[in-house]
């Protein structure tokens, strides 16, 4: 078994991060220009590490496959960002976010890396502030806050409904700062195809041109991956279309460890899917339930009634009952098997019946339509252009769907693959939230690995690297580019009769059904025997037209499906050796009689790593144990 | 269940920017009127390959309507007939079977075309890296709260900085002009102190970039608003045009 050294550094939890920014190795600032660092992504991660290490001096170049960085899909994010700043006076502070995130994560994740992400919180804030961040303010003019959930203080800061956009604007305009200054190259549509590995380093990777279809290699003295999450494996979820698992799982068929991608997040307040040409789910933002009540009918045969003429006293506000403390801001993975237990005893609504509704009834009496408009007027707005509906009026229909990934490429506490310079930021990595994120962690975990980690801990993997360059001349380059060429040929070649995007919806259908928000032993094996067998078909059946030397979107995507056709067997493989339920991932052989995920700390409080030795059935579990000296294992309870 | 329509498409395709292109009439059969309009697309471009003809090439991520990636002229209208609304969030509702529908790239010399429905926008990141930010290191920044900004101020900021980038106002624009966009992003940060050291700097360097690409004058069509998905105010355009005016004179330029 290979060693995972996770590299924390000793000593009590709030000194550990000042102890190893002091023990951290430094470059020169007249040497940094003369390292190289390749950064794929441009999202909240991707660009805010782009930007500092631009203006730290290194000498950048940063990739994404849309048309400008500024499109990243945390651009999406609508509900906001949390930090322990304790602006309300509420109680709140390093040591509660950390636990929060800690419990919220089900006890999964590692404690020194949680503690840190709580403690650079509140500089992000701050840096986003003075980057032009138009934060929501108070009359007085301070900023204000939110609740999220899984949280009892106020400790989210939001840009209306758009604070993913707001977020990635600032970050994204100091991206520009940089590019103008000449230490960031920018390369847009530019989509990396492999990562290239040179006597056990990463070393550069390959891309592929979007619009000219060139593929060519760019060398660096390390490279990070910041290229997001892989939820859209199920086809369906609220990732945008282009959001892909090639650039981690690439690196990881090159060596570097895929951990617990069995984690995925469940997200429970999502507009409910009405047909089959539907091409991808849209949220509704977390921050709504601060304000809405979920509801379905007690009785069965309410359920086709317009809600209007279900009485009070018929309804059942399933999450203030079953979770009194936290009610309807129950965190995500509680809230969202909720619903489905309600679906699944025929209580559900809408015309598939997997719906329930979210109702702003009372809080409209309670603060008048202007106040929830303020808070929320965006986000009616959208509810009504997809579904021709008026929330202020009739409750909102919603259903859980595929939103975060948790897994992701193992990283230590410098955020370093156990290929060595490999750097994985973002939700890309696996590191900071367990088997179930809380809202409006990820934004804060994002840029904390881009502003705050990240350019610290760079420095003790570049010291090591000192004329050590490789250029894109080396023969493991070469190789490496005449191997994704020769895939780019066999996927224009095939020729077959099904287009790309229905074997992608078939396995996502696969996967949503069988190792969704319920998983069984039988419903794993049954989609671990079903894969390869899809994987077949599509490497002798897939239809890709036009030619590689032009822009060709089918082409892009069928790399994209080839690696979710692989990635998907080894998330259930992940799914079926956790025997135990946690978080996200919850194992119906393992509950308690009131339907709460069981753990297994005396087995399973470990991070399992993938290993790819080929074939992806024979991958190997190595695992990391995760020690809690800080917190105590309990039994997450809500109620 | 949702009805469905029977639509004529006209799409505009074109290999690339070095051959001409036509527009090419597709039917588009059983469509959901609950679909969005790139759904709609999606489901002709599966027909298509059923077919072996190449799929329509249009630009798309988020679809959701909050990354500016999406761009179609429907029916000679950028983003198409709903007010603040794009292309991805424009559903097949407000279509009546049996509708003939035009659906052409944005029309802009500074955007030129790649493919099909596809056009290059990096003018307007050129025009963002001219001068669309704040310097500000990370790690330098003061407590977020010690500068207090008046509510209705912040508001506004964000009232500006909701553009999403997309670039259907200057598509919109019988000049072509970029003004909306370039307002958006002056006004943002123009209107929060954070933004007050590079504020005529910024100004002047954006609408020179702006004019280097190739954007024509504002001369107050409009258009701009009408289709802008993020409901930017026209209003930016003359306060745009005062910091203009202000940065020239402080920068001793003469403005026409
Ligand atoms: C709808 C929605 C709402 C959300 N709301 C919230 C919220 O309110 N609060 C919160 O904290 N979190 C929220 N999240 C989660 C959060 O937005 C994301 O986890 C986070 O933004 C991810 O940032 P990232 O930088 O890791 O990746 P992304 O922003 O996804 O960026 C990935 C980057 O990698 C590039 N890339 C990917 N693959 C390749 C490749 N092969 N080659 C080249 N480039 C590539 C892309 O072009 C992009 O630039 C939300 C997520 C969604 C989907
Ligand atoms: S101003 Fe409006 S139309 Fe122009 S780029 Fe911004 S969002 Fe698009
Ligand atoms: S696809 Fe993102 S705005 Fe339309």
């Amino acid at each position: 078994m290979a060693t995972l050294d996770s590299k924390i550094p000793s000593g009590p939890l709030e000194k550990k991060w000042e102890k190893h920014k002091f023990d951290s190795k430094l470059v020169n600032p007249a040497n940094r220009r003369k390292y190289t660092i390749i950064v794929v992504g441009s999202g909240l991660a991707g660009a805010s590490a782009a930007a500092s290490l631009g203006e730290m001096g290194y000498n950048v170049k940063c990739f994404c496959y849309q048309d400008s960085p500024r499109r990243a899909h945390s651009i999406a994010a609508q509900g906001g960002i949390n930090a322990a700043k304790n602006y309300q006076n509420d109680g709140d502070s390093v040591q509660r976010l950390f636990y929060d995130t800690i419990k919220g994560g089900d006890f999964r994740a590692r404690e020194a890396n949680v503690y840190r992400l709580a403690e650079v919180s509140s500089s992000i804030i701050d840096q986003c502030t003075a980057l032009g961040v138009p934060f929501a303010r108070e009359y007085g003019g301070l900023l204000a806050n939110r609740s999220f959930g899984g949280a009892q203080v106020s400790r989210t800061f939001y840009a209306r409904g758009q604070t993913g956009q707001q977020l990635l604007i600032g970050a994204y305009s100091g991206l520009c700062a940089q590019i103008a200054a000449g230490t960031v190259t920018m390369f847009p549509r530019t989509e990396m195809l492999d990562l290239v590995v040179v006597d056990g380093h990463a070393k550069g990777i390959v891309v592929r041109d979007m619009v000219t279809g060139k593929i060519e290699a760019h060398a660096g003295d390390t490279v990070i991956l910041a290229t997001g999450g892989y939820g859209n494996v199920f086809y369906l979820s609220t990732n945008a279309k282009g959001c892909n698992v090639t650039a981690t799982w690439r690196a990881h068929k090159k060596g570097a460890f895929f951990a617990n991608p069995c984690y995925t997040q469940i997200h429970p307040t999502c507009i409910p899917v009405h047909g089959d040409f539907q091409s991808k789910l849209t949220l509704m933002s977390e921050s709504l339930r601060n304000d809405g009540r979920v509801w379905v009918p007690k009785k069965k045969e309410d359920c086709g009634k317009p809600p209007g003429e279900i009485a009070e006293e018929d309804r059942d506000y399933y999450l203030e009952r079953k979770y009194p403390s936290f009610g309807n801001l129950a965190p995500r993975d509680i809230s969202s098997r909720a619903a489905k237990q309600v679906c699944d005893e025929g209580r559900g609504i809408g015309s598939t019946k997997l719906g329930v509704y979210l109702d702003f009834s009372a809080a409209i009496k309670r603060l008048g339509e202007n106040v929830i408009r303020e808070r929320y007027g965006n986000l009616f707005d959208m509810y009504h252009k997809i579904t021709g509906e008026d929330a202020y009026k009739v409750p909102m229909r919603i259903f859980p769907a595929v939103h975060y990934t948790m897994g992701g490429l193992w990283v230590d506490y410098n955020l370093m693959s156990n290929l060595p310079g490999l750097h994985v930021l973002g939700e890309a990595n696996f590191s900071d939230h367990g088997a179930n994120r809380l809202g409006a962690s990820a934004l804060m975990q994002g840029l904390a690995d881009g502003y705050f980690v990240l350019p610290y801990t760079i420095s003790n993997y570049l010291v090591t690297q000192a004329g050590k360059k490789v250029g894109t001349d080396h023969p493991e380059f070469v190789k490496a580019i005449e191997e994704v060429k020769a895939r780019t040929e066999k996927l224009l070649s095939i020729k077959g009769k099904r287009s790309v995007d229905s074997f992608h919806r078939e396995l996502g259908l696969l996967l949503w059904d069988k190792c969704g928000m319920g998983r069984t032993e039988a419903s794993l094996k049954d989609a671990l025997a079903k894969i390869p067998k899809i994987r077949e078909e599509f490497w002798t059946n897939v239809n890709v037209l036009g030619d590689g030397n032009d822009l060709n979107q089918s082409l892009e995507m069928a790399g994209r499906v080839a690696d979710f056709l692989e990635f998907g067997e080894l998330m259930c493989l992940d799914a079926l050796e956790r025997r135990e339920s946690c978080g996200g991932h919850f194992r119906e052989e393992f509950q308690f009689e009131d339907g709460e995920a069981k753990r297994d700390d005396e087995h399973f409080a470990h991070v399992a790593a993938w290993e790819n030795v080929g074939e992806v059935a024979k991958s190997v579990r190595h695992i990391e144990p995760l020690n809690y000296e800080n917190v105590h294992l309990a039994v997450r309870s809500y109620k | 269940m949702s009805d469905t329509l029977n639509l004529t498409l006209k799409v505009w395709r074109q290999k690339n920017a070095g051959t001409p292109g036509k527009f090419v009439e597709y039917p588009a059969k059983n469509i959901p009127t609950d679909c969005s309009f790139l759904e709609m697309l999606d489901i002709v471009n599966e027909t298509l390959v059923q077919q072996n003809i190449e799929p329509i090439a249009f630009d798309h991520d988020c679809r959701e309507g909050i990354c500016g990636m999406c761009s179609l002229v429907i029916n000679g209208v950028a983003h198409g007939p709903e007010r603040a609304t794009t292309t991805c969030q424009l559903h097949m509702r407000h279509f009546k079977d049996g509708d003939t529908i035009y659906v052409e790239p944005w029309r802009v010399g500074a955007f030129p075309l790649i493919k099909d429905l596809i056009v290059d926008r990096s003018s307007y990141d050129r025009i963002q890296q001219a001068g669309g930010f704040i310097t500000a290191r990370a790690g330098s920044a003061p407590d977020a709260n010690s500068v207090p900004i008046p509510k209705q101020n912040a508001d506004s900021a964000m009232d500006a900085a909701a553009c999403i980038g997309c670039g259907a106002c200057a598509a919109a624009c019988p000049n072509s002009s970029a003004m909306l966009f370039v307002a958006a992003k002056v006004s943002h940060l123009a209107l929060l102190p954070q933004g007050q050291p590079e504020r005529t700097r910024r100004a002047l360097k954006m609408v020179t970039t702006m004019d280097k690409e190739g954007f024509g004058n504002c001369t107050n069509y409009y258009e701009c608003e009408a289709v802008c998905p993020a409901e930017i105010k026209s209003s930016f355009i003359s306060m745009l045009n005062r910091e203009y005016a202000f940065a020239a004179v402080r920068d001793g330029v003469s403005v026409i």
